[in-house]
């Protein structure tokens, strides 16, 4: 196992390199310094920002400066928006908010629906799978943003009229102390990352179900489930024993496969209720040409996705005795 | 118990199994389908019973009806139908009864080994699952009891074997793993539907081999669907011709084979390739035509456009009974070949047939 997870690794740095490399061309493009300061700027202004970022640098030096970077997650360069501030700092700020938001909704999403997937499948062609079908295309047919205005409106402000800020646990918008460290209760979880959750959870859970219960409607006319039947296990058994762990396989790779989506994809989200989150950071510094920002964010959120596949793999190995031997 | 010994040597032997108007029809899109109709068969203990014939006549579906893995929302049986296995009529048997005779009495490999067993347990764990439902031995002694299976059907290395998974095990293997599953808790009756189809010729036999030898020490009854009658000569005692979802004739395997009395029958005996039996142009004989679909049947016999020997009114719009033909033998046909009744071959028929062929 160890040996497969150091095989994986070793064949994705190269895919890692090449991202990188292309990004930073793609971000030289143009002058970002030219681009920051505009037409106008003096020479000692130019030379001293270019310094600060070590654009003076040979491409060379600066690639595997960005890689060092990366892999000591040091950051030391200033933004050029957020005076004073490190994009290390803003980095290791950002990431636990998003990652309050996407991992709580994507992991309960993926339990729910599997759930319902499954009384879905047991129950196929009945009144039960047929309600559940049509409640999650309702869900699935109505917009993010409506969910988002709504939910803000009635799961936050409305309450919060009729019975005072103190008595109602979710805030409109806006971010406290983090759920970590200082100061920090479980409580801030709850008003500042739950109402955005149950929102994300509200629009994934449409799509997911739908999903899941395809895998499990099609495990369940699988050979094997016929054999374990002819074996005399009972319905229970083969549907969370034998159909389960085959549909780990497809379940694996959907919920892995939207995890780099939603790290930015729950930008609407920080948008929208004011958590400074990666994606939230990240459109702020492309709205501001806030260079280093920009190149720090994007090389972090490429290795985060390129981890997301290897652990794919990893997991994969895990359920399916075929992977492993290739 | 010498007077029960005594009563039994003179009665016929109680069959184990006793299928009685079988008939199963499936609820789909289209309406109502009858898939096998009327279907009715005795299996005496330690017999093998083959079941013949072309694909869709209803085979699998009567198979599955005795181990009712029909899906049950969508099944219905006759109000009449039986499988009566002792004293229980398995039609109407609760979920929980089924699952008891399920595996221990009753057990059945499949024609895919390829996708029968589960690809994410190991060969180990699928045959300790049936001892564990079945059995009351505890995991050291069902282990033992799994590598004596394993010993059984003559899979080398069984103790490394029970470690592996079924992709790292060729198809003849697999079917050796879903037979030692299947006889793991010497069930009374083995289903095997088509279970050499999708192996090599030489495997095949091999296959065939050992379930005949295993039935012999567990004395095990056998239900042995196929459409190779070349299986069926080497290993059957009865064989059930079935055409259209229903039985046109059955009979020991001698009678079958040397005094077919239905056209069906008798065509697929032809059709069975053997040295010197290829026609002029080289090809194997095969029946010309093709079985009607079960939803727009013909009023009268169901073969009657495929049929040498049909040339009457009441072949077209009677459909025959099954009565008992020559030497008691029960055949469905106006006309069976052998009795006084038999027609000559139908020329216009026969020339149609050239044509086709
Ligand atoms: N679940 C089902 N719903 C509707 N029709 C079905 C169902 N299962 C079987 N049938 C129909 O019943 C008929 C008999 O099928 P069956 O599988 O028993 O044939 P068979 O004799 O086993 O053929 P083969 O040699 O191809 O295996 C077919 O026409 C088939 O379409
Ligand atoms: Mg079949």
């Amino acid at each position: 196992m160890w040996g497969f997870i150091a095989r994986k690794l070793i064949y994705n740095v190269p895919v890692y390199l090449g991202i990188i490399l292309i990004v930073m061309l793609a971000l030289r493009v143009q002058d970002p310094t030219l681009m920051k300061l505009g037409k106008n700027a003096t020479p000692a202004q130019i030379e001293s920002v270019s310094k600060s970022m070590g654009l003076d640098q040979p491409f060379v030096i600066q690639y595997f400066e960005l890689l060092k970077n990366v892999v000591t997650f040091d950051f030391q360069e200033e933004s050029w928006s957020h005076g004073g501030k490190s994009v290390g700092e803003m980095l290791k700020s950002s990431i636990p908010m998003s990652l309050a938001i996407t991992v709580p909704t994507l992991g309960l999403s993926a339990i729910i629906g599997v759930c319902i997937a499954l009384v879905a499948a047991y129950y196929r062609g009945r009144a039960v799978d047929r309600v559940l079908m049509i409640v999650a295309v309702l869900g699935m047919s109505i917009s993010y943003l409506v969910y988002i205005i709504f939910g803000q409106f009635f799961g936050a402000f409305l309450p919060r009229q009729a019975l005072g800020g103190e008595n109602w646990p979710f805030e409109i918008t806006g971010y406290g102390p983090l759920f970590l460290g200082e100061g920090a209760t479980p409580m801030n979880w709850v008003s500042f990352y739950m109402l955005p959750v149950i929102i994300g959870l509200i629009v994934s859970l449409g799509y997911d179900t739908r999903f899941y219960r395809a895998v499990m409607v099609e495990e369940s006319s699988r050979d094997y489930i016929t054999t374990a039947l002819a074996k005399g296990a009972s319905k229970p058994k083969v549907i969370f024993v034998h159909m389960l762990k085959n549909a780990m396989i497809p379940i694996i790779t959907r919920v892995m496969s939207t995890l780099p989506f939603l790290i930015t994809g729950a930008v609407l989200m920080e948008i929208y209720f004011k958590i400074p989150g990666m994606g939230f950071q990240l459109i702020n510094a492309l709205t501001n040409l806030d260079f280093p920002v920009i190149q720090g964010f994007v090389a972090v959120l490429a290795a985060m996705f390129i981890l997301t596949v290897i652990a794919t793999d990893v997991l994969y190995a895990l359920v399916d005795p075929r992977v492993r031997l290739s | 118990m010498s007077d029960t010994t005594h009563s039994d040597n003179q009665a016929p032997i109680e069959p184990l199994l006793k299928v009685r108007h079988l008939s199963t029809r499936f609820k789909t899109d289209r309406g109502v389908l009858t898939a096998i109709d009327d279907v009715s068969f005795d299996l005496a203990p330690g017999e093998t019973l083959g079941i013949v014939g072309e694909s869709g006549c209803g085979k699998t579906v009567t198979s599955k009806s005795v181990m009712r893995l029909l899906p049950d929302h969508l099944t219905i049986y006759g109000d009449d139908s039986e499988i009566m296995y002792k004293d229980l009529n398995l039609v109407r048997a609760s979920a929980g009864e089924m699952r008891k005779i399920r595996g221990d009495k009753i057990a059945m490999i499949f024609q895919e080994p390829m996708t029968a067993l589960n690809p994410v347990f190991t060969i180990g764990w699928q045959l300790d699952e049936t001892l564990k439902y079945h059995t009351d031995l505890n995991k050291r002694q069902r282990r033992e009891r799994v590598i004596e299976m394993l010993r059984l059907v003559e899979i080398p290395n069984p103790e490394q074997r029970v470690k592996e998974y079924p992709h790292q095990l060729s198809g003849g293997m697999r079917q050796r793993v879903m037979i030692a599953i299947a006889l793991s808790c010497e069930p009374d009756i083995l289903i095997a539907d088509e279970p050499t189809t999708a192996l090599d010729v030489t495997i095949q036999a091999q296959i065939l081999d050992l379930m005949n030898g295993l039935k012999r020490k567990f004395n095990t009854s056998i239900m042995l669907i196929t459409h190779d009658l070349g299986v069926v000569a080497t290993v059957c005692d009865r064989v059930m011709v079935m055409y259209a979802g229903r039985v046109i004739e059955s009979g020991s395997v001698g009678e079958i084979f040397h005094n077919p009395q239905h056209p069906y029958t008798k065509a697929l005996l032809e059709s069975i390739p053997k040295h010197g039996r290829k026609r002029a142009d080289g090809r194997l004989p095969t029946i010309p035509g093709i079985v009607p679909s079960l939803w727009e049947l013909p009023e009268g016999c169901r073969f009657e456009a495929r049929c040498k020997y049909s040339d009457s009114d009441r072949c077209i719009h009677q459909e025959p009974e099954l009565r008992p033909g020559l030497s008691d033998r029960p055949v469905r046909c106006h006309y069976a070949l052998g009795s006084p009744d038999e027609r000559p071959v139908n020329l216009t028929a026969s020339a149609a047939e050239g044509a086709a062929g």
